[in-house]
């Protein structure tokens, strides 16, 4: 019993020691207090950002630019990868060349992006988006291509066409795949978005609160930004995870 | 062929042989540069179950796939009354019931799935599977996921699907290997009460001989690749065959005939 109620609180148990190691390191001043504010005045910053602050705008202005750098992606790489996974011929023939661009660090794609786009929102959505239709177009893929034989075979034998076969069986199939490309894409939108906020003539945006914070010294701030950049990307996969497991439900079973 | 013929060739027998439902001939198929199967012909009674058994590899599978359009025949011809696979309704039950159906489906859809292939309305598609399920007495819940289930009730929701649109012939390529001892008896005895309840003929590949000769109204003893038919052994076993059967002297005798014949085949690699 005793033991079974400490299992449940393990979760915890590492962002209490982290708390704790954090709380005792800016308290003793281990660390220069400049480079490392306490805890207490972190989340102060952090409340008051969120809280109706500049830091809650940028926080909106990241989801935003994520989830429509996301939603381009899946829109786009969704029934591109239905199509590249349902025929071996085709997908062998583009399989180099997905793999190369998916290699490619989006991040060497800002200059040919500002170049197409200008500075605007728009670049920076492009090459999130660039990023991660790469990623969700070779999960698609896959997930199409691995679709179990026998349940083809069984849909065949039982008289369904090839587009009966590819709606009801194949792109059901792929669900758990695509979904495992839906949160790697969402993810690496989040780390370009982030980047592109920092540095290509931005003016808001999570990525432009961590910068513009530590340009001013102001350590506790960027500490909250970066806290709140990560809570949105823990928060992300967490929501493709939730939505997975509501109309995935056969996953993994 | 020691296959009886049609009716004429048996003028003056006591019982004349019912027209063969399935005709096979010529068959030919290889994989490769081995021959499976070399000139193949075979009568499939109507109305009856038939095991088929023989030595592994020898094409047993092979078989009921090219019979069921799953594998393409490299020659030969095979008909069902005359007419092309095409025009038949056939059910088929794979091996693998895990792989073979549809885990976003619930057990009901899996089970109703070919009716909205042949766009039934889903009125009528509940209204048959539901009259299905009942008339042949067997209690599952039909909401559940497949994922649910354990392996044999996954296995009667396959065979179900397969005789959701009253097929004229059932094929079940080694329908109870995956499951355990227990539920493999349940499940001979689900699918032996099935088989009496609709009389469709049958072809049930199995690699159990017990399997075979208890289940089968004919069991086909399949000799080593190029498969012949090595014998179609009658299974004189009134039915509904039960635990007792196993030590039925007819059962025991036929069981033991068939295992001659079969390591009879065996030998002669």
């Amino acid at each position: 019993m005793n033991s079974e109620r400490a299992t449940a609180f393990l979760p915890i148990a590492g962002v209490v020691a982290l708390l704790a190691l954090w709380s005792i390191a800016s308290y003793w001043q281990w660390v220069d207090p400049v480079l490392l504010p306490s805890p207490l005045s972190t989340f102060a910053s952090l409340w008051q950002g969120m809280d109706g602050g500049p830091l809650g705008f940028d926080f909106v202005k990241t989801v935003y630019r994520t989830a429509a750098a996301t939603a381009i992606a899946a829109v786009i790489a969704i029934p591109l990868g239905i199509v590249l996974g349902s025929s071996e011929r085709i997908y062998r023939s583009l399989e180099f060349v997905i793999d190369f661009f998916r290699s490619t660090p989006a991040s060497a794609m800002f200059p040919l992006f500002l170049v197409l786009f200008g500075v605007g929102d728009e670049t920076k959505i492009a090459v999130a988006a660039f990023g991660a239709i790469l990623v969700i177009l070779f999960n698609v893929a896959y997930g199409v291509m691995n679709a179990r034989k026998t349940r083809l075979l069984a849909a065949k034998v039982m008289g369904a066409s090839r587009l009966r076969v590819l709606f009801d069986v194949m792109l059901l199939e792929s669900l758990p795949q695509t979904f495992i490309g839906l949160r790697n894409g969402v993810s690496l939108a989040l780390v370009i978005i982030v980047v592109a906020e920092m540095f290509i003539g931005s003016q808001d945006g999570l990525g432009h609160s961590v910068f513009e914070a530590q340009q001013l010294f102001d350590m506790p701030r960027m500490y909250a930004a970066i806290f709140a950049a990560g809570a949105l990307g823990y928060g992300l996969n967490l929501l493709f995870l939730l939505i997975e497991r509501r109309f995935v439900h056969w996953s993994g079973k | 062929m020691n296959d009886a013929r049609p009716a004429e060739a048996a003028a003056g027998a006591a019982v004349p042989e019912p027209r063969p439902h399935v005709t096979i001939r010529g068959l030919s198929k290889r994989f490769g540069a081995t021959v499976i199967y070399d000139n193949f012909d075979l009568d499939i009674p109507r109305g009856a179950l038939v095991s088929v058994f023989g030595p592994n590899g020898c094409g047993k599978s092979t078989l009921i796939n090219t019979i069921a359009g799953l594998t393409a025949p490299d020659a030969g011809q095979i008909l069902f009354d005359g007419r092309k696979l095409s025009d038949v309704k056939f059910g088929y039950v794979f091996q693998n019931y895990r792989e073979a159906l549809f885990p976003w489906l619930r057990a009901f859809d899996n089970i109703a799935y070919p009716l909205k292939l042949m766009n039934v309305p889903l009125a009528k598609r509940r209204a048959r599977t539901e009259a299905l399920v009942t008339h042949l007495g067997i209690k599952l819940d039909l909401a559940l996921y497949p994922y649910q289930m354990s392996g044999g009730q996954q296995q009667l929701v396959s065979i179900l699907r397969a005789l959701v649109v009253e097929p004229e012939i059932l094929f079940l390529d080694e329908p109870f290997s995956a499951l355990d001892y227990e539920m493999t008896l349940f499940m001979r005895a689900q699918l032996q009460r099935i088989f009496m309840e609709t009389g469709t003929t049958t072809v049930l590949v199995s690699h159990d001989l017990e399997e075979a000769v208890f289940l089968a109204d004919r069991v086909l003893l399949l000799s080593r690749h190029p498969a012949r038919v090595a014998a179609f052994a009658p299974v004189r076993v009134a039915r509904p065959r039960t635990e007792a059967t196993l030590s039925d002297p007819i059962f025991v005798q036929t069981k033991a005939e068939c295992l001659e014949v079969f390591q009879h085949e065996v030998r002669r690699a």
